[in-house]
């Protein structure tokens, strides 16, 4: 173990140089997040992320926010066990009959102010599936919704930004 | 092997595997796997009742259950008469298996857990810090997918089938277009067959390094995660340089592939095998030589071969436990005919040995795509499907275990289409395999599983 802990240190970090900060739309994003966010909440915010009917394609995504390519936490975002500690709820699948009142509960145990994404298709609007009689047509249809993120699944940097918006929207 | 009762008898005996059983509105089907074959056979039942296979074999119980939501199927003798997949309009009214005892406590958990992961509950009965039984109740992601399928157009379909279960999507929309296939007696161009035999392998690979850094970091090791995470990273972006889609969404489709490996992406899978074989194998010494993660896996979560056999628990979860399958090599299905690759089988059953036969897997599936990228034929990519009616079963190894897929087509629709996760046959025994080991052991036994939740509950 000591070996590879080394390398991490000696060598070139294994990690692209994060998420490229030539691109533009994310240094945009960034220095938003930082002027609204410290407004708002100082200089961090808890997300609590609900599954309510993905195919698991989304979670695989927002999973993949926290690796060494898009590392969410240097933004000031983090995931949280308990919605008791969430300002956000981050939402995803078309919200079946069957989580309707889990969903419901989670909101209801998150503390005010609270913001509610939802994040993929299914999300939006149900995706492929709007029609069934399972499911609700989307996050909508249950809760208040403040952002979607488009996407089946949404990429990484689609959620991160989708996230980042947040910020802005906010007065 | 034709009568409800030869196929029970086959199955108690076990000299057949139950592979699936499922319903529509007036017929319950079986499929076995039986000397190397699998078999269907379809019973009328015309006043939707039929003798219960669940009461002599165990493995059915949780598919009646589900056929009997789904479409008033009764089996008749099933003791369990709880619902399964249809939550009712009280979704909290359930009643968990009655346990008594001193000392006795229990802990409800989920359907909203504590991480990003899907939604189920466990009723675990402990005494102290140890297990006694763990109960499942499944069902919360349930979508309604059959129904969904039933009167489909093939496309619409094929696009359901290849979100029942996202992190297998490739296996899903794999055996969905080989049954539609060979439904309609259609074959696939070979180009198209050995792309969606890499697009297998590249998530193989993809979720076989995300389940051993989750394993790790489940054992406060998360050094292996975040290494691990930076792999995914790779093969997900390389996936999404060669096929346009970070999970390789739609790029299956009945009659072929939709797309084409880019014109770099021989190139780009080269190197991410090359990124693979260099930085996966020090971490392989990392978790082999990390005394307290050892401490942690070795021995933890055993599942005996005998159960693993009886419930014909498919993938490394079977594999880790002595059963020796693997649907690319029986009943088998081009192009793995024409390569070569080994089926790593364990039997020790425990954590470790589930993370030993998917770092196994890897390294096949890196020399399989190898193999492939060498050997890639040209041509076409896709064939215009047959509109004849007909019926059609697939079974497709993905990352987790052999996924079956049914249908039966008419006037270019689908009538009625079943998909069965190999977590039909996993979830219960993770049941077994917690008892007697401590709670806090649970998120490393379960994640050593990576049951999912969205493929079982349709
Ligand atoms: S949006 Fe797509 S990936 Fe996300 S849950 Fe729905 S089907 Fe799955």
């Amino acid at each position: 173990m000591r070996k590879t802990l080394l390398q991490g240190l000696l060598h070139r970090p294994l990690t692209e140089p994060p998420p490229r900060i030539d691109d533009p739309t994310v240094v945009t994003l960034a220095r938003e997040l930082d002027a609204a966010a410290q407004k708002k909440l100082g200089r961090s915010l808890a997300i609590r992320e609900v599954d309510a009917g993905s195919c698991n394609g989304c979670e695989l995504e927002i999973h993949a926010l926290g690796n060494a390519f898009y590392d969410l936490e240097r933004f000031g975002l983090r995931f949280v066990a308990s919605p008791r500690h969430a300002d956000v709820l981050l939402v995803t699948g078309p919200v079946t009959r069957n989580m309707r009142e889990a969903l419901l509960r989670t909101y209801a145990a998150a503390p005010a102010p609270k913001w509610v994404v939802a994040a993929g298709a299914c999300a939006c609007d149900g995706g492929e599936f709007a029609t069934s009689a399972h499911c609700t047509a989307g996050v909508g249809a249950v809760l208040p919704v403040d952002v979607t993120i488009a996407g089946c699944p949404p990429t990484p940097l689609d959620l991160l930004r989708g996230l980042l918006t947040l910020f802005v929207q906010r007065p | 092997m034709t009568s409800w009762d030869d196929a029970v008898a086959r199955l108690v005996d076990g000299s057949a595997t139950l592979l699936s059983l499922w319903g529509e509105r007036e017929a319950v089907h079986l499929a076995l796997l039986h000397e190397g074959e699998v078999v269907h056979l379809g019973f009328a039942c015309r006043d939707g009742r039929y003798p219960s296979l669940g009461r002599e074999h165990p493995p059915a119980i949780r598919l009646e259950r589900a056929a009997r939501d789904l479409y008033g199927l009764d089996p008749v003798g099933l003791p369990d008469s709880r619902p399964w997949l249809d939550h009712g309009p009280e979704p909290t009214a359930y009643p968990f298996l009655p346990v008594e005892g001193e000392h006795l406590h229990q802990i409800p958990v989920g359907p909203v857990h504590a991480g990003i992961i899907e939604p189920g509950h466990f009723r675990f009965t402990c005494d102290g810090e140890t297990v006694v039984r763990l109960e499942e109740r499944l069902g919360y992601v349930h979508r309604g997918v059959e129904a969904l399928m039933q009167g489909a157009a093939l496309e619409k379909a094929a696009r359901l089938a290849g979100r029942i279960n996202g992190d297998s999507t490739v296996a899903y929309a794999l055996a969905f277009a080989r049954a539609v296939e060979q439904a309609t007696a259609t074959v696939p161009p070979p180009r198209a067959v050995w792309l969606r035999a890499v697009m297998a392998e590249i998530e193989r690979i993809a979720n076989h390094l995300g389940d051993v850094g989750a394993i790790c970091n489940d054992a406060a090791f998360s050094l292996m995660q975040a290494h691990c995470a930076i792999l995914r990273e790779r093969v997900l972006r390389a996936a999404a340089t060669c096929f346009r889609h970070r999970l390789m969404m739609d790029a299956i489709v009945p009659g072929g592939v939709a797309r084409d490996l880019a014109p770099d992406g021989a190139e780009t899978l080269r190197a991410l095998l090359h990124e693979v074989r260099t930085r996966f194998p020090p971490l392989v010494n990392l978790y082999d030589a990390t005394a307290s993660l050892q401490d942690r896996t070795v021995g933890t979560g055993v599942l005996r071969t005998e159960l693993a056999r009886r419930f014909g628990a498919g993938g490394f979860v079977g594999r880790a436990s002595g059963r020796d399958f693997d649907a690319r090599r029986t009943p088998g299905y081009a192009p793995y005919d024409m390569l070569t690759f080994d089926v790593p089988v364990l039997s020790e059953g425990d954590v470790n040995a589930r993370v030993w036969v998917r770092i196994k897997e890897i390294t096949q599936s890196v020399n399989l795509i190898g193999q492939m990228l060498d050997r890639m034929p040209d041509g076409e990519l896709r064939v215009a499907v047959g509109a004849q009616p007909g019926e059609g079963l697939a079974l497709v190894e993905g990352f987790r275990g052999d996924v079956l897929v049914w249908l039966r087509l008419a006037e270019g629709r689908v009538q009625h289409c079943h998909a069965r996760d190999p977590s039909w046959f996993q979830w219960p025994l993770l049941e077994a395999a917690i008892e007697g080991n401590i709670v806090a052991d649970f998120p490393l036994c379960n994640k050593s599983f990576n049951c999912s939740y969205a493929g079982h509950d349709l």
